[in-house]
């Protein structure tokens, strides 16, 4: 069970860190069709955001509510790739054809674009929930957290 | 090329990657390990793959110190050595014959960035030549990762998400 750090700059620090990552998680993660980065380091950075928000402010902290809340739903992401995959199968194509998506008033590179932002997602929601599941499982100690948590 | 950016940054590494294996105090050691992640990254950066050198450096320096600091805020801090000292005199012929035998190997390996190589000639010009057009993304690693070897990558995140199902399972069990 980690608690709040007792050092008033690491509060504060941490306020206004934690927002900065999360934006630049989230550039990293849309961006990276242009540019370095992707689903995988958009959704660590991401993760690793809310991985500060626990080590700042312990497990209890209204700032760390995000991570408690979503640390269960690894599969979300996985469900959301291969759900995508999925989707190419239900329009007529081979599994992760991103050509075949059925959506009208697009063209074939606009779908396969559109197929790679939807993977990217899936990727960095199981990789950013997998690293803050991780995080929980080492430090949260289930004895102490049931009974006073 | 990038030659005298490249030879003091292998150094590094070498200095890095000793200094954590022989520090005694493990919290020191993590951290020179976390170094040791980031002279990689500036390595990959020097070499042209920006992408790797980015996760090298998240993963690698940021999220790997992380967990190894939990895990040792759990368990011992002290470096306690599980095997009999006798088998040093092995591993100091074994391990620097390997490393002669991989350099030996090594010889056969294609030049660096070399266009005739069997990576460069395959199905590499097709996915540099077509990712604009197929799929209008401009970075081609994205598009090799995600579009033309989606599969692969998949089975990457169930591979990723086999692990925090492990972890979960072995550390996050309560104690009824």
């Amino acid at each position: 069970m980690i608690h709040a750090h007792d050092s008033l700059i690491v509060l504060m620090l941490g306020r206004i860190l934690i927002p900065l990552v999360q934006l630049y998680g989230l550039y990293v993660l849309f961006f990276g069709q242009y540019g370095p980065g992707g689903g995988f380091v958009g959704g660590v950075i991401f993760g690793t955001s809310m991985i500060l928000s626990v080590l700042i402010f312990g497990h209890g902290a209204s700032y760390s509510t995000m991570a408690r809340t979503v640390r269960h739903g690894d599969g979300v992401g996985l469900l959301i790739f291969a759900g995508v995959g999925g989707l190419c199968l239900i329009g007529g194509g081979e599994f992760l054809n991103y050509a075949a998506l059925e959506i009208p008033g697009l063209d074939v590179a606009s779908r396969r674009y559109l197929g790679i932002v939807l993977a990217q997602i899936g990727v960095a929601v199981d990789v950013g929930v997998t690293a803050i599941s991780i995080v929980f499982s080492l430090s949260f100690d289930h004895e102490d957290g049931d009974s006073h948590a | 090329m990038t030659f005298s950016f490249e030879v003091p940054l292998l150094i590094l590494l070498i200095l890095t990657a000793a200094g954590a294996i022989l520090v005694k105090d493990l919290v020191p050691a993590v951290f020179i390990l976390g170094s040791y992640s980031f002279f990689l990254a500036l390595v990959w950066a020097c070499l042209g793959a920006v992408d790797v050198a980015f996760v090298e450096a998240v993963v690698g320096a940021g999220l790997a110190t992380v967990f190894f600091l939990l895990t040792l805020f759990r368990t011992a801090q002290k470096d306690t050595r599980l095997y009999p000292s006798s088998y040093r005199g092995a591993a100091l012929i074994g391990l620097p014959l390997l490393g002669f035998l991989i350099l030996y190997a090594a010889n056969d390996l294609p030049k660096f960035g070399d266009p005739a190589s069997p990576a460069s000639v395959h199905v590499s010009p097709v996915y540099l030549e077509n990712s604009l057009h197929d799929t209008r993304t401009p970075n081609v690693v994205t598009s090799v990762l995600m579009d033309y070897r989606a599969l692969d990558t998949l089975i990457e995140t169930v591979v990723i998400f086999t692990a925090g199902i492990a972890c979960a399972l072995l550390l996050g069990r309560s104690r009824e």
